[in-house]
């Protein structure tokens, strides 16, 4: 019973209630909400670095990462999702393991700048190689699912359902996790470096450990993306907007709760299509400008929204 | 208790968001109307241009039909497509393939769109045909001109058509005025942005020179900066260096203002002679500035190349786009305008064989492939790839400024039949072109 305590049983509660509206829901909203969860995912990886206190502008290097090896795959004659979808996660992991080594030694806006630089090498690599289509990229076919192959709107419902249940089982473990020591060490990082060291843990493994693990759900996000739009191309997937995209929506939920990232992704992608529906010309003012009315009214996130509820609904009890 | 109280927060928003908005979902879509998506540049460096008076084409014919003031051949045909009032959605291109796809997903089932006409970049609509064929959506591309929509990534199209002829037919027509107008060129090189668009227009115009002038040799240091980049000092440098007289581009909107603009401060133009296949979208926006003497191109006998063509159609097309946005319509205008006519010839014909009745989309389809159908400046033969693809006549020629009139003019005009520079029905671009362009009609 220690472990289940009040998000676990509403991340729970969502999701089975998604799972239960994947069958009835509008395509274009599950379209939106494949999205959601596939850069909800990412901004998770965000929020775990940024409790401990860093922020990158670079993680579309691991989001790219993971959508060109899955759509790569695609090119090869792979179509399961769960194949391509592990092996879009596991690279991107690798990479950020790799990386981690130099990057765990940065702070503050080196880190945030470094993460940048890694991530635009990818995106010139892949600008530069016609045979990825270069700008243009390339299409991805419609996944299979352990040798099921669904047609029409059937492969949207499978992928969300696919989705889902990996986001959820994700979701659920990063909140467990964040529960742990080395989990809580992120804090600690974050109010004083010096002092975790002479407790006896080494703050640059905490930072390591924490930086793969963002880059692995990055990879996840980024290979369901692919997946879910059928496209791959570096502006959308690999480009400085792209992680800035990310930090926006860490930035609207606030770091508060896990399940905020997912809302958060899911405010941002309904902002832009209605921004892009009502105002074709103006939809980038509007985005701006929300993040702008954010910052200033609710500097922790749309999370903080609900907590004041709560403090508000306790206040006239005796 | 006390812990399923509180969760209920998060179940509610996320379940809560989702289900308010599903259900203001599919009430658009009402059954007297038809709506019609039109993607076009409306930000960044394609909107000036190209997007706009793209746009602006669009606007004026789709008005038109609606009230049904279209003039001969269409002054029979009524109002609306076969009789139903077209709602546009116009909206913006930019943001790349992975946003358009999203994008024209969300249009279909969101907003019940009907089909689509539009898309520019070659790479938009490469990147748009897979999921146009997956969710089965008519969709006209009036504009954007790589060959491989058809060649590599939908080679049997059932519902994506592209109404105006692709970049080979660019490519060769080129060739040829080059053969014609400059028999002694020494050799060529050129600079074209680093996708879709600008590698083919390359290509096929390196593999006509290579049938039609195989003794003039290719720069291997042709320029390739990226599309919207806006800055060229580096690929400048290298041109003026360079030591063929020749200068093939393909670069079209923005991009090509800048490179205008920073060549001629530069003296590129005195020092190189330059050929441009899309550069007459800029040179009523440059005005005076447009460098004089150049080759150029309007992908087709749109524009300034209709100028003066003098029906009932082009006439009205060109007057009412004057009045309504004081500058004349340029070949974005003139393309965009010719994919809707597409489609009001398709529904009005496809209405006809239906004994009056609204078509079936499978209808509007059938009555288009293989069509011949009349544009604002030229006839429009839907006659290759299964019936999808477009070919019309091309026309090159030599930019002047006509000092009496203060507008730039086309001297020195050559029309090319559209089965000279189009491969003939069935037959690869690439293959015909190096086989020596067998059956090219001349």
């Amino acid at each position: 019973m220690r472990y289940i305590d009040k998000t676990v049983v509403g991340l729970t509660i969502a999701f089975l209630a998604l799972l239960f509206a994947d069958f009835f829901m509008a395509e274009w909203m599950r379209f939106i909400g494949l999205q959601s969860l596939a850069r909800g995912t990412v901004a998770l990886g965000l929020l775990v670095l940024w409790r401990t206190g860093l922020v990158s502008f670079g993680h579309a290097l691991y989001f790219g990462f993971g959508a060109y090896a899955a759509a790569m795959l695609t090119l090869l004659g792979y179509h399961d999702a769960f194949f391509l979808v592990f092996a879009g996660t596991l690279v991107a992991g690798l990479l950020a393991f790799l990386l981690g080594f130099l990057l765990r030694r940065y702070r503050a806006i080196f880190f945030a700048l470094l993460n940048m630089a890694f991530s635009m090498i990818l995106y010139g690599v892949i600008v530069k190689t016609e045979a990825l289509g270069s700008t243009d990229g390339f299409s991805v076919l419609a996944p299979t699912f352990l040798g099921y192959a669904p047609e029409g709107e059937a492969v949207q419902t499978t992928l969300f359902l696919f989705t889902l249940v990996f986001t959820y089982l994700i979701t659920l473990s990063v909140h467990l996790y964040l529960k742990t020591t080395l989990g809580g060490m992120s804090m600690a990082v974050r109010e004083n470096e010096i002092r975790v060291e002479y407790l006896g843990y080494s703050a640059e493994k905490v930072i390591h450990v924490k930086y793969v693990f963002s880059g692995l759900v990055a990879g996840f996000g980024g290979a369901i993306m692919a997946l879910a739009i059928g496209q791959v191309d570096p502006d959308s997937m690999a480009n400085w907007t792209v992680s800035g995209e990310f930090v926006f929506i860490t930035i609207l939920s606030g770091i508060g709760n896990v399940a905020a990232t997912f809302i958060g992704a899911l405010v941002f992608e309904l902002i832009r299509t209605y921004a892009f529906e009502y105002a074709p010309q103006f939809w980038q003012f509007i985005l701006g400008g929300s993040l702008l009315a954010i910052i200033m009214f609710l500097p922790d996130g749309i999370w903080s929204v609900l907590s004041r509820l709560r403090k508000a609904e306790k206040a006239p009890s005796p | 208790m006390q812990i399923m109280k509180r969760s209920g927060g998060i179940a509610l928003l996320a379940t809560g968001l989702a289900a308010a908005i599903g259900l203001t979902a599919g009430m658009a879509n009402a059954a007297d109307k038809v709506v019609m998506a039109v993607p076009t540049f409306l930000t960044g460096a394609g909107a000036p241009a190209f997007g706009v008076p793209a746009r602006n084409g669009a606007e004026v014919i789709i008005e038109a039909i609606n009230k049904g003031t279209l003039p001969a051949p269409y002054d029979k045909s009524g109002k609306g497509l076969a009789g139903r009032q077209i709602q546009a959605v116009i909206y913006d291109e930019s943001g790349g393939g992975v946003k358009q796809v999203a994008e024209f997903r969300n249009k279909v089932q969101k907003q019940g769109v009907d089909l689509f006409v539009g898309y520019i970049s070659s790479g938009t609509c490469a990147a748009i045909t897979p999921v146009a064929e997956e969710l089965k959506m008519l969709t006209i591309f009036p504009i954007c001109g790589t060959p491989r929509i058809f060649e590599e990534i939908n080679t049997n199209p059932k519902y994506v058509f592209r109404t105006m002829g692709h970049a080979t037919a660019d490519g060769v027509a080129e060739a040829h005025y080059v053969k014609a107008n400059m028999a002694d060129v020494k050799g060529y090189t050129g600079i074209n942005q680093n996708y879709a668009w600008g590698q083919d227009s390359w290509r096929d115009f390196d593999l006509a020179m290579k049938q039609l002038m195989p003794s003039v040799p290719a720069s291997d240091k042709a320029q390739w900066p990226k599309i919207f980049s806006g800055q060229y000092g580096a690929e400048i440098s290298a041109l003026m260096l360079s030591k063929e007289p020749l200068v093939h581009s393909s670069l079209w909107g923005g991009d090509l203002e800048a490179f205008i603009f920073q060549g001629s401060a530069r003296g590129l133009f005195r020092k190189k002679k330059l050929l441009f296949s899309v550069a007459d979208t800029s040179v009523y926006r440059l005005g005076k500035k447009v460098p004089t003497g150049v080759i150029l191109g309007a992908r087709g006998p749109y524009g300034i190349f209709a100028a003066n063509v003098d029906t009932p159609l082009n006439n009205w097309f060109r007057k009412v786009y004057i009045d309504r946005y004081s500058v004349p319509p340029v070949g974005g205008s003139y393309q965009a305008a010719q994919g809707v006519l597409a489609a009001k010839f398709a529904y009005d014909k496809a209405a006809a064989a239906n004994g009056g009745k609204f078509p079936s989309k499978d209808q509007v389809i059938a009555a288009l492939e293989g069509a011949t159908y009349q544009g604002i400046a030229a006839e429009v033969h839907m006659n290759r790839s299964n019936g999808h693809q477009a070919a019309t006549i091309h026309q090159i020629g030599i930019l002047e400024w006509d000092k009496d009139a203060g507008e730039p003019i086309m001297t020195n005009v050559t029309t090319f039949p559209a089965d000279c520079v189009m491969p003939p029905p069935g037959v690869n671009g690439t293959e015909w072109l190096k086989g020596g362009m067998k059956g090219a009609k001349c």
